[in-house]
């Protein structure tokens, strides 16, 4: 009965999407107040029965309703609650649910916080926001209805797969989906600026907080995946390329250089058309993700079920989607004109070149995962592109990037002059240089590489500081602590997240330039040696989980005779799917983690067991995070709750008269 | 801005790579040259299903042509796939052979009444070890193996009609025709 109820709400939420999906549309366009008022209201039933299906679906997961296939399929009577309910979105069915429930979560948060939004703006948006649902909950309906009855009812579940039965899975998806479903709201508002002809900086303005909240549960679903990685993979890598890892970055990248351009197009009015381009490309690339992973297109080791028939359908919304904005903005965009006028050397420029490595990077990861699939639809032969094509390009592109980060901030806009960057930037330069070159020998070993990223690291930091400081000096005020409050919370924010992207540096760099590993055989009391530290092997013993059984191994640790830690690896059998599982066991530690996991016997008690030394590794996540605060600040600005009202109604105003003249 | 078709390349280009994925689907990137593929298929001797107290190996079909499917009672793709290989018994083109894996006897019966029994038998792999040896990482998974024991095909997933009539029906024929 549940899930049948489940599937009925999803069928009413589909007729609320189509409403939502036309009306208003129509209404905006003709100017009939009447139908451009459903979209909030639509917007809003639709949550609620996206909502209803994703609990009748939880609740049968809860209650182990093997009659449901989906269920039967991605759970097990013996899987622990908190792994039943993140089992919801552990297979394609329900990953899709998630889709649309965050879809309708992001549609009704816009109804909700929009008052100060014209009626004619807030129905294109949420018609736009309504389409795009309406093709996504055809998807799911007609071809991976997650309520599909197995008859008869399988007896008990085949389990989820023991790779997801983690906390940092229960949070990554929704994470990710929170971010890559949140460029459909920027997408919506550059289709609502497009088709009304109004492409100007109030558009830019509406927009911004929505994209940069989307940016920022991107950038923390994205870490939670490349920490996920980490330390359930039990390789001790966090990034491997592969096709569904770039379809996470892609969107990323293009967020990135969408959230800077938006900024310029606001503050100054300039890149308009392509500020659209890249909201269009940002969502594009959020599709494209999911029709790469949906469809089975591309091998990935994220292997879900996948099949060609959703390809279709995922590739035929991808061409009406996103062809049919391309065909707009070709038509539209063209007469906007370029907006206020800049110099050579100006931020604009410092931002746009930024911009456009940005772009260029997520065309490159593009390339680099689509290449294969290239190549073999030109019948050339199969092959992958692997992590060497993908760190060059990225050295060769972000190098320049991370160098102009530290620059456009303290240039003026319009015009800015080079010998004077220069005077300001001077002694952030000669600090970043000087420690870049001295820091790598405290390691023990000093290698270009590693120079070379701790200098654009601490360049960011202390170019950070001197435009912070330079700022300052201009602002007027009594104290210190009063000319630090006088500053915007989306100033520091910028600062935050800049410095997270250095932190993020940091990490790379060591973990790149210094982790140590060693694969070895281990008989019990066997010590091996590693960067320093002593890893003696005590013993194995047998141990239960409520759905696996493992051995456990036990290890201490020390560092010149004092103990650092006993670390527990384990390797787990899941009862049924029967899949062995390395569980290591992390040290963690603010410059280095410990990584031990536990390989095969190899008789007579002995392993073989890898011990790794990764040094600065969790600052990669930690910049992730401080990335993701700066984006928080800046949302949190003040400007957006206070002036806002006020400015539209100028705005509206302003837009009216424009209209009527 | 005189040059409107400009406005269109981002349009073009998108048109380009749809045209790519679009063939992209026709492809199938599963379709992995498994390093089985031209190796002797992993011996094995298993009981089989319906007389657990019989045992089975390869050498009882050595000489022959034979499909081995790889199936269970708890994977769904088998019974979409399972109507095509009822039908192709009834033709009789190929013994095909039944590899029951990591499943209960009395539940894989009790599927074969209900679904129908395609295989000349099936033997029972209840600890999924020769599961392991043959590199199956999904069921349902299907060999072809010729006269002389060597793998030659190896579908991963569901067969489908197309790939039944496409690869695997020529590739019985003419492992026939070759002595």
């Amino acid at each position: 009965m549940i899930p049948e109820l489940g599937q009925f709400a999803l069928a009413l939420a589909l007729i609320l999407a189509l409403t939502q999906g036309t009306l208003p549309l129509v209404g905006a366009a003709r100017g009939m107040p009447s139908w451009m008022n459903l979209a909030r209201p639509a917007a809003q039933g639709q949550f609620v029965f996206v909502a209803i299906a994703f609990g009748c679906l939880t609740y049968s997961f809860i209650n182990n309703d093997f009659s449901v296939l989906y269920v039967a399929s991605n759970s097990n009577s013996a899987l622990p609650l908190q792994y039943r309910i993140a089992g919801v979105w552990g297979g394609h069915e329900g990953s899709l649910l998630l889709w649309v429930l965050m879809l309708s979560l992001w549609t009704m948060a816009v109804s909700v916080f929009s008052s100060h939004l014209p009626d004619d703006i807030i129905a294109r948006v949420l018609g736009v926001l309504g389409l795009i649902s309406v093709g996504f909950l055809s998807f799911m309906l007609f071809t991976s209805n997650p309520f599909d009855r197995l008859l008869p009812a399988a007896m008990d579940g085949r389990d989820l797969n023991p790779l997801l039965q983690d906390p940092g899975m229960v949070l990554h998806p929704p994470m990710l989906y929170m971010g890559y479903v949140g460029f459909s709201v920027a997408f919506a508002f550059a289709i609502s600026a497009l088709l009304s002809g109004r492409l100007d900086a109030t558009w830019a303005r509406w927009s911004r907080p929505w994209t940069t909240t989307a940016w920022m549960f991107l950038t923390l679903g994205i870490a939670l995946g490349s920490w996920w990685a980490y330390y359930e993979l039990g390789w001790g890598g966090w990034w491997f390329w592969d096709p569904v890892e770039n379809a996470s970055f892609m969107p990323w990248l293009m967020g990135t250089a969408l959230i800077h351009s938006l900024a310029v197009t606001e503050k100054r009015g300039a890149f308009k058309s392509w500020t659209v381009l890249l909201a269009i490309f940002a969502f594009a690339l959020s599709l494209l993700g999911t029709f790469l992973v949906r469809s089975g297109v591309i091998t990935s080791v994220h292997a879900f079920a996948t099949d060609p028939k959703r390809g279709i359908f995922i590739l035929a919304f991808l061409v009406i989607v996103i062809g049919g904005s391309l065909a707009l903005f070709a038509w539209r965009a063209h007469r906007v004109g370029l907006g206020g006028h800049f110099e050579v050397v100006s931020r604009e420029t410092f931002l746009l070149t930024n911009n456009v490595l940005l772009v260029v990077a997520a065309g490159a990861v593009l390339l680099g995962t689509l290449y294969p699939l290239f190549l073999d639809a030109l019948g050339l032969g199969k092959l992958s592109v692997g992590p060497p094509y993908f760190e060059i390009v990225f050295v060769v592109l972000m190098a320049p990037a991370l160098f102009l980060m530290g620059v456009g901030p303290l240039a003026r806009w319009k015009q800015a002059s080079l010998p004077e960057l220069a005077v300001r930037l001077k002694w952030a330069f000669v600090v970043s240089v000087v420690t870049a070159l001295l820091l790598p020998l405290t390691m023990g070993q000093w290698t270009p590489l590693a120079s070379f990223g701790l200098l654009l690291a601490l360049w960011i930091v202390a170019s950070s500081v001197t435009t912070l400081w330079s700022r300052l000096k201009q602002t007027p005020g009594a104290s210190l602590s009063k000319k630090l409050r006088a500053q915007s919370r989306s100033y520091y924010g910028m600062l935050l997240a800049h410095v997270g992207v250095a932190v993020f540096v940091v990490g790379v760099t060591m973990v790149k330039s210094y982790e140590a590993e060693k694969d070895v055989r281990l008989a019990i009391g066997d010590t091996v040696e590693l960067g320093g530290y002593a890893f003696r092997f005590d013993g194995l013993n047998e141990v239960k989980g409520p759905n696996y059984t493992a051995v456990r191994g036990t290890l201490t640790v020390t560092r010149g005779g004092a103990g650092v830690a006993t670390m527990y690896p384990e390797k787990r059998i899941y009862n049924v799917q029967k899949n062995a599982m390395t569980e290591a066991a992390i040290n963690t530690g603010f410059t280095r983690d410990l990584y031990v996991s536990l390989g095969e016997p190899v008789g007579d008690n002995a392993w073989v067991v890898r011990v790794q030394v990764k040094p600065f590794v969790d600052w990669i996540w930690g910049g992730c995070v401080l990335m993701a605060l700066g984006g928080l600040l800046a949302v949190l600005d003040r400007r957006y709750r206070v002036a806002a009202r006020a400015r539209t109604r100028e705005d509206a105003l302003a837009a009216g008269a424009a209209a009527a003249s | 801005m005189k040059r409107w078709q400009w406005w269109l390349l981002p349009l073009g280009i998108f048109l380009v790579l749809v045209v790519f994925l679009g063939v992209g689907l026709t492809l199938n990137p599963r379709e992995v040259p498994s390093p089985l593929i031209g190796k002797p298929a992993p011996p094995f001797e298993l009981p089989q299903l319906h007389e657990p107290q019989k045992t089975f190996s390869q050498k009882d079909v050595a000489g022959k042509v034979w499909l081995l499917n790889v199936w269970a009672s708890w994977c769904a793709p088998c019974r979409e796939e399972h109507p095509l290989w009822v039908e192709l018994a009834k033709a009789n083109v190929a013994p095909i052979y039944g590899l029951n894996y990591k499943d209960k006897r009395a539940d894989s019966i009790a599927w074969l009444q209900r679904y129908g029994n395609p295989y000349v038998l099936s033997v029972s792999d209840s600890q999924g070890r020769i599961g392991i040896d043959y590199g199956v990482y999904g069921v349902p998974e299907t060999y072809v193996i010729d006269k002389r024991g060597v793998i030659r095909f190896k579908q991963i997933g569901p067969v489908t009609p197309t790939v039944l009539k496409e690869k695997i029906l020529p590739l019985i024929a003419k492992l026939n025709e070759n002595t």
